[in-house]
């Protein structure tokens, strides 16, 4: 008997959606041998991770507080892969957004205009796409490697924020913190249910969700991306300028980080801090791959990936694991999900041997 | 080449058989091949060549038969082993690395560490002394498909196999370098080394091979000596059913010039692409032109600046229809009537992994007016895509399957009736039959006959000169991006062709290209 691996005549469109619950079920699995390991009951350790932190409908309203960065952002990004542009500088692009949209409100603090949060968010989503225009000038003038760039430019993003946070924008009043002073109510997210931290940010997140499903299915831009994907010279050929899909998609998905960057300033931060995400820019890359890169499934995807930072913190404090868990976790999702899509070109086989009788 | 009695075939197959999902490829073929046998394998596509020959290759795992090699029963694991075996295959996709250069790609198709010094010299030795032409230095990306090609001979040549398989290997040679190969095989069948040649050119088979073996639908259905039998009876031996001819009235030459070509040169922007040099042609509604050559001498550019995939400086270059559209791209150019089959049908014309309906809106959308407001017609759309598929007997389960899921001559009669249900004036079309089965062929070819007939200019750039000489009314010749003067069917003979195609391939100077009178 022989395990062989064989090309599949077509792709499995049914093991395109199956292949992140198997890489799921392969990660909870593997998990049980790390807290078998780590000396936890692994049984307690799952419950503290996934159903623990859905408790409370509060605690639920948390779910949806920590998915809507990572949607903007996954979706942002899926439409680039969709195109073979691997921005992967998101953390940046929400970074930017969150300086850009929040300057509005340090320097005119005063301000109670019911323009100034719509004001912020319009420069939010142009500070993020700012940020993203530099590596799609490099990428279209010089070909330079948009995974390098983007990604370097977080680091410059964050040390900005840094230089900004701990100079021009501290808070005279807030005893040498580097924070900046809390938002005023004109500069907050409104709040969708009284009593929890769930924002208006996540309405925009379902609204990228929707838009960006309508535009990958129904239109010209959304086909031109798929197509300058998966055969650049079909594009050509079709009249569609792949240097004006990397301009788009770059910009698209600096937008929607930089939405979502500002919505965490603007929302459950309520301040400017020298941390405003704890990788959501990074996890969407995975957020947006475990969706398949299809806006509905990033939404769920986006989703389970919350629910990993708040099962993260809940094992933290009730088991007293590290904090790493969450980062494991997160990895172990994607590292099992990108070898099991080898299942969608791919199938296994039992080869029965044969003896040769002649 | 009769069989001898008590001698050892080199390979012999019994009831190979190898089922796909919904589909049975190979159903209990047998073959024989004795040393120095040149043994055709002769069908349409789809009828189980292709899959045979790599099991024998050991691409594929037979689910059931035998390969008895020299006597002995033997499986083959693995490409690997069949090399190591004393098989080797020249594939007609070529499997090379784009970014590597010719040296590097040969290196990897060998077993073990290979001196690169060394294997340089070896294959401009072996290439020259084959008629193959090659730089070893070459990056692979910069080659066009006859290059490409030359590599997979080469590769196969430098291992000194006892058994050759040859997937159309002719496909993209002058008749020239054609004959030049057949040499080659002929010698290397004198020295005992068996071939397994497949190709839809039945005058080749004839003149080449000493046994043929037919396969239909998966099955055998007879072995005969090609020498022995008409071009015609081989084709219907294949196909099942009689054969016709296209059908070709004479047309009117008065038709008002459609498509004007005036000095266009245009610069390669890739290293060793060929520089176009002032290119000059007419082609006129109701005619076909055939523009011959060898690849790589600047098909892929000429297309590409007549297709609009790259604009040229001077908007007078190229007038459709008296319009000068030479800055313009190609969807104002379709706008324009001009519609364009290329030459990759996978990754060109069409996207591979998306579906039918996607593929036909992918060239057609402008001219089927598919888009309402930035949005996707999906119902005309798909109309649009089962019109394509029932009018062209496109042969596939349904219109949402993938392109790649389609034969190679399915696909082209999906792409050629993408394109000629868009009403063009002027259609360019890139090596129409490549890889297409004859019956395929033969109504791609009256398609375009047909079209040109109703008042379309119609250019066809292809290597296949038989192919050129059946249904154009003029042909040129391009070599090193220069066009020769477009000739009238009657005026020029295969042989003048073939000078003009190799003038600039150390046969005989150039200088004869650009001015024939």
């Amino acid at each position: 008997m022989l395990l062989k691996i064989e090309k599949r005549a077509e792709y499995s469109k049914s093991m395109v959606y199956l292949t992140p619950v198997i890489a799921l079920v392969l990660t909870v699995l593997t998990s049980i041998v790390l807290f078998e390991s780590l000396g936890v009951n692994p049984i307690e350790a799952l419950y503290q991770f996934f159903i623990a932190p859905l408790d409370t409908e509060y605690e639920f309203s948390e779910l949806f507080v920590k998915a809507t960065p990572l949607i903007l952002c996954a979706i942002g990004l899926s439409v680039g892969f969709r195109a073979n542009v691997w921005n992967i500088g998101a953390e940046g692009q929400l970074t930017m957004g969150a300086i850009a949209g929040s300057s509005l409100f340090i320097y005119f603090p005063e301000t109670d205009s019911i323009f100034l949060l719509p004001a912020m968010i319009i420069m939010g989503a142009l500070g993020g796409a700012a940020w993203a225009a530099i590596p799609a000038f490099f990428k279209t003038r010089f070909n330079a490697n948009e995974i390098l760039t983007s990604l370097m430019l977080v680091y410059v993003a964050l040390l900005l924020l840094s230089l900004l946070i701990h100079g021009p924008w501290r808070d005279p009043a807030g005893f040498n913190f580097p924070e900046s002073q809390t938002f005023s109510d004109s500069a907050d997210m409104p709040i969708l249910i009284p009593g929890t931290r769930m924002h208006f940010g996540t309405l925009l997140a379902l609204l990228a969700v929707f838009g960006a499903w309508i535009m990958m299915a129904r239109t010209l831009i959304g086909f031109q991306v798929k197509v300058i994907g998966e055969a650049p010279r079909a594009g050509g050929y079709a009249g569609f300028s792949q240097k004006k899909i990397i301009w788009f998609t770059l910009l698209f998905a600096g937008a929607l980080s930089g939405i979502a960057g500002l919505s965490e300033v603007s929302g459950p931060i309520d301040q400017v801090v020298p941390s405003i995400s704890p990788g959501y820019g990074f996890t969407a890359i995975i957020v947006a791959f475990l969706g398949r890169l299809h806006p509905v499934g990033i939404f769920f995807a986006g989703l389970l990936m919350a629910l990993t930072y708040l099962g993260g913190e809940t094992a933290q404090i009730n088991l007293g694991l590290p904090v790493a868990v969450t980062g494991v976790f997160q990895g172990m999702v994607l590292f099992f999900l990108l070898a099991c899509d080898v299942l969608v070109h791919y199938r296994f086989r039992l080869n029965i041997a044969r003896k040769a009788t002649s | 080449m009769n069989e001898t009695e008590g001698a050892v075939p080199q390979l012999e197959l019994r009831g190979i058989t190898k089922a796909y999902p919904g589909c049975l490829a190979n159903d209990h073929i047998d073959l024989k091949i004795m040393p120095g046998e040149i043994h055709a394998l002769l069908g349409e596509n789809g009828a189980g060549k292709s899959t045979l020959v790599k099991i024998i290759y050991g691409v594929l795992q037979a689910d059931d038969g035998d390969i008895i090699w020299a006597g002995t029963p033997v499986a083959i694991a693995n490409p690997h082993s069949a090399r190591k075996t004393g098989i080797g295959m020249v594939f007609q996709h070529f499997s090379l690395f784009e970014a590597m250069t010719v040296t590097e790609n040969i290196a990897l198709g060998m077993s073990g560490r290979q001196d690169m010094k060394v294997l340089e010299r070896d294959i401009v030795q072996v290439s020259n002394s084959y008629g193959l032409p090659l730089e070893p230095n070459r990056q692979v990306h910069t080659l066009s498909v006859g290059e490409k090609q030359r590599i997979e001979i080469v590769r196969c040549l430098l291992q000194k196999p006892k058994l050759l398989i040859m997937d159309e290997p002719t496909s993209v040679l002058t008749p020239q370098e054609a004959e030049k190969m057949f040499e080659t095989l002929r010698r290397l069948s004198d020295e005992g080394v068996s071939i397994l040649y497949i190709s839809h050119k039945l005058d080749e088979i004839k003149a080449l091979c000493h046994k043929a073996t037919i396969l239909r639908g998966g099955k055998y259905i007879s072995e005969c000596d090609p020498t022995q039998e008409t071009a015609k009876s081989l084709a219907e031996m294949m196909i099942g059913t009689n054969l016709q001819a296209p059908e070709h009235h004479e047309t009117s030459k008065g038709g008002r010039v459609r498509l004007k070509v005036r000095n266009l040169s245009i610069d390669a922007d890739v290293e060793f692409g060929i520089n176009l040099s002032a290119i000059n042609f007419d082609v006129r509604g109701g005619e076909i032109l055939g523009i011959a050559g060898v690849a790589g001498n600047g098909q892929i550019e000429l297309l590409a600046a007549l297709s609009g995939e790259t604009t040229s400086r001077d908007a007078e270059t190229i007038t459709l229809d008296d319009k000068a559209v030479g800055q313009l791209g190609p969807n104002s150019r379709r706008d324009l009537g001009l519609a364009f089959v290329p030459e990759d049908r996978l990754g060109h014309g069409s996207v591979p992994e998306m579906m039918l309906t996607e593929n036909a809106f992918l060239s057609g959308f402008r001219r089927m007016s598919l888009l309402n407001g930035g949005f996707i017609n999906n119902g005309g759309t798909s109309d649009y895509a089962s019109d394509i598929v029932q009018k062209f007997d496109v042969r596939t389960p349904g219109i949402y399957h993938t392109a790649n899921s389609l034969s190679g001559g399915n696909l082209q009669k999906f792409i050629v009736g993408r394109e000629v249900l868009q009403k063009p004036n002027v259609i360019i079309v890139a090596h129409p039959t490549w890889g297409v089965d004859a019956g395929a062929a033969a109504f791609i070819h009256q398609t375009l006959i047909d079209l040109a007939e109703n008042g379309a200019a119609v250019l066809v750039v292809s290597q296949d000169l038989d192919e050129l000489f059946a249904i154009s009314d003029r042909i040129a010749v391009i070599a090193e991006g220069r066009l020769s003067v477009g000739r009238e069917l009657s005026e020029i003979t295969i042989e003048e062709i073939g000078l003009l195609m190799g003038g600039t391939q150390g046969m005989g100077e150039a200088g004869g290209v650009s001015d024939v009178a």
